[in-house]
């Protein structure tokens, strides 16, 4: 016998909850628990009194996988509204990554002129190394990181996407 | 300014303030303030359980047999942890139940202190909701919160997990109003517009049928009595889930039975060959549909449930609507009044089902020698019936056996672990019924495996006085482990075979209950009648056939047309497809 799976798609969630104590493990644990994937995940307080969080889920799954994560986000406690951007159609994603680069003489200088190249921003420098901050769709931070490997990369840290509609409307 | 009180107090004036009556309960030392507290009071009631998992199964059972929540207070660490599997069950079927667990003070939270145990994380996915209660200002309001959300939507359980530090710290508590929630809405009401496009699917199918389940219970009296009605106007046959039974009167003209693995022939072809299907209140488990792909090939299908993430979870349906289904219910009578709708013609489609129940797919071999469970079952129900008694079982054989042929004319009258299918939910549920009900008959219809897994409650019922009744079905086997052992691995009874069996007789004696043995077909009459007659709790261990198989069945993997009706069509060993599914 063996185990079959269905095509999957890609989606971009955003979920606003209340910014209480075990909520993102509350939320995770439901992926977990139901077999859900993460791609990626991020969380932070989108209020002046600290009072809800904003949280995109990168998820993939066939059509009535991602159905069922919507519902079954929705129907949390805490959650106060799940909007699936990808099914809403056109909307932003961007990522943040800090890359950290080492090497002297022409691979400094190859170094520096990526970075340019890709608008990023030199955010600490010693006489062998830098670290780049890099923003982005993630294609962009992927194709960079992998020119970076021929140079001298050390060590990647991505934030994960952050998403948002285009347009006046929020979520 | 109200005046300063201990959490331990808070805690002891919300739940009152909350109406609440009785705790299922075990005292240990994370608890200790509290338990002070209730000793000092005579509002509520604690009912001392022998073991914590009880503890949250008389919670359900007082639950489900009364409408009310349920409420738990159990000590942190093990007491916690024991009341994992009540608290899991009671999620999976929908049952209103607060616990109170103790929690080792908050400057211990983390140091894996003694009794210590991550109560919120570990019950994370097994409630509703939960809370770490970290100071007694907050704690008045958390305890309201979690009871409206225990109760209200989709109910279930809610831990609120209280260091002891927080119920010795003092605070002021005023009792809060109206809780408006800032994220949890649950959708009361459900769509006109979808309401109305369901009541012109039902006006025009030629082959309706009334899926109904649990959540028409959950909704309270009044969604079993607009059932009927809706039953009545459209002249649609009714079927139920396990969890719904009752909700339709057995007795009505439209009533197929229940459906599903163990469910009868008319109401599996019924759903396998109608055009329309409206589940109402039910959450389309794999114990109702079978093999997916060939699930109720023909119909369109129309699905009410409060709970948004159950439609399209294993079914697709054509007409989702989100609401409480007693409402919604409401409304379809309403503007199939309103519309002048009348019963359409379905002769045609009652002459087929009456072919099906021509089938008489409940009947078993009889037997003059030995005493046939199911026959055990119908001259309990013939015995009782009319006294309206609350049954509860445990999980297995005897449980299906119960289901078919004990027939139920009201709700918050069957009370059964479905979801879960919890052994040893019974006897605890049966007190906990009979606390909510004293002056009901509670019969909790048991297996000889699965009442060993509470038989300490037999202390509990002793002690409070519950003149509650344990009839025991006892064929020697974990019956349907056995069953499907022959069904699926060419009888190769591994395990299931229930040795060293105690003398329940006798153990209900030295528990301070009477206990009746039944050995014999032509004993079963008055066996039945003695139980009855002793004003008191009574065992009785009635010895049935060893290997006699609940049928019908539809076997792992298969679909409701691919019903076994009898032994002879039980095969030998199933494929890897089949033997992979639960």
């Amino acid at each position: 016998m063996h185990i079959k799976e269905g095509l999957k798609e890609r989606h971009t969630l955003s979920v606003t909850v209340t910014n209480e104590p075990g909520v993102l493990a509350r939320i995770a644990g439901m992926f977990t628990a139901r077999g859900y994937n993460i791609e990626s995940l991020t969380v932070a307080d989108i209020t002046e009194d600290d009072s809800i969080s904003r949280i995109t889920i990168v998820t993939t799954g066939t059509p009535a996988v991602i159905e069922q994560v919507v519902a079954q986000l929705d129907r949390m406690v805490p959650v106060h509204k799940v909007t699936d951007l990808t099914l809403l159609g056109d909307h932003v994603e961007r990522e943040l990554a800090l890359v950290k680069v080492s090497g002297t003489g022409d691979h400094r200088i190859e170094a520096l002129r990526l970075a340019e190249v890709f608008r990023a921003n030199v955010v600490d420098t010693t006489i062998s190394s830098f670290v780049f901050e890099v923003t982005g769709a993630s294609t962009k931070i992927d194709r960079f990181v992998e020119l970076m490997k021929e140079i001298g990369l050390v060590e990647v840290a991505r934030t994960g996407i952050v998403a948002m509609a285009r347009g006046k409307e929020a979520v | 300014m109200p005046k300063e009180q201990s959490g331990a107090n808070i805690l002891v004036e919300a739940l009152c303030d909350l109406g609440v009556e009785v705790i299922f309960g075990y005292p240990g030392g994370a608890v200790l303030p509290i338990y002070d507290v209730l000793f000092q009071q005579k509002r509520i009631r604690h009912i001392l359980v022998r073991h914590e998992q009880a503890a949250t199964h008389a919670a359900e059972g007082y639950a489900r047999a009364t409408g009310k929540p349920g409420v738990v207070l159990v000590t942190s660490g093990p007491g916690a942890t024991n009341a994992i599997t009540g608290i899991t069950d009671a999620l999976m079927d929908s049952i209103p139940m607060v616990v109170i667990t103790g929690q080792v003070a908050t400057h211990l939270i983390g140091s894996d202190a003694f009794q210590e145990a991550d109560t919120v994380g570990i019950t994370r996915h097994c409630t509703k909701h939960n809370y770490l209660v970290k100071s007694p200002e907050t704690l008045g309001n958390v305890i309201h919160e979690a009871f409206h959300i225990a109760t209200t939507g989709r109910p279930g359980p809610v831990v609120v997990d209280i260091p002891k530090d927080v119920q010795v710290a003092t605070a002021p508590y005023t009792k809060p109003g109206t809780i408006n929630h800032a994220s949890y809405k649950p959708q009361v009401k459900g769509d006109i517009k979808l309401i109305e496009a369901a009541v012109e699917m039902l006006a025009a199918a030629e082959r309706p049928i009334l899926y109904t389940g649990g959540g028409i219970i959950n909704s309270g009296p009044a969604a079993s009595q607009i059932l009927r009605e809706l039953a009545r106007v459209t002249g649609a046959p009714v079927t139920s889930t396990l969890m719904g039974l009752g909700a339709y009167p057995a007795s009505g003209e439209a009533w197929l039975g229940m459906l599903g693995m163990h469910g009868t022939y008319e109401a599996n072809w019924a759903m396998n060959q109608a055009d329309l299907i409206v589940c109402l209140g039910a959450r389309f488990d794999d114990r109702v549909t079978g093999r997916l792909d060939a699930f109720a090939p023909k119909a369109k299908k129309i699905h009410v449930d409060i709970d948004r993430s159950s439609m399209n979870k294993t079914v697709r349906v054509d007409l989702p609507i989100v609401g409480d289904v007693g409402h919604v219910m409401e409304d379809m009578v309403k503007v199939w009044k309103a519309r002048q709708h009348t019963k359409a013609d379905l002769s045609p489609w009652w002459q087929r089902i009456e072919e099906w129940r021509a089938k008489k797919s409940l009947s078993y071999p009889p037997s003059t020698t030995e005493i046939m469970p199911q026959a055990a079952v119908q001259a309990l129900w013939n015995a009782t019936h009319k006294k309206n008694p609350i049954i509860t079982t445990e999980v297995g054989q005897h449980q299906m056996w119960a289901a078919q042929h004990f027939h139920f004319e009201s709700p918050n009258k069957w009370l059964t672990s479905g979801g879960l299918g919890t052994m040893g939910y019974g006897l605890p549920a049966a007190i906990g019924a009979q606390l909510g009900n004293p002056n009901a008959l509670v019969i909790d219809i048991a297996g000889e495996a699965s009442i060993q897994m509470n038989i300490q409650e037999l202390a509990t019922a002793t002690q409070y006085r519950l003149p509650v009744k344990i009839f025991i079905l006892n064929n020697e086997y974990m019956g349907m482990v056995r069953q499907w052992q022959e069904l699926t691995y060419s009888s190769r009874y591994s395990e299931s075979y229930s040795d060293a069996l105690p003398d329940f007789v006798k153990l209900g004696e030295a528990y301070g209950w009477k206990g009746i043995r039944i050995e014999t077909p032509d004993q079963l009459e008055s066996g039945i009648a003695e139980m009855l007659a002793y004003d008191g709790p009574v065992i009785v261990d009635c010895l049935v056939a060893k290997v006699a198989n609940c049928f019908p069945m539809i076997p792992s993997g298969a679909s409701h047309v691919e019903m076994i009706l009898a032994d002879d069509q039980v095969s030998g060993e199933l494929d890897d497809e089949a033997k992979a599914l639960v």
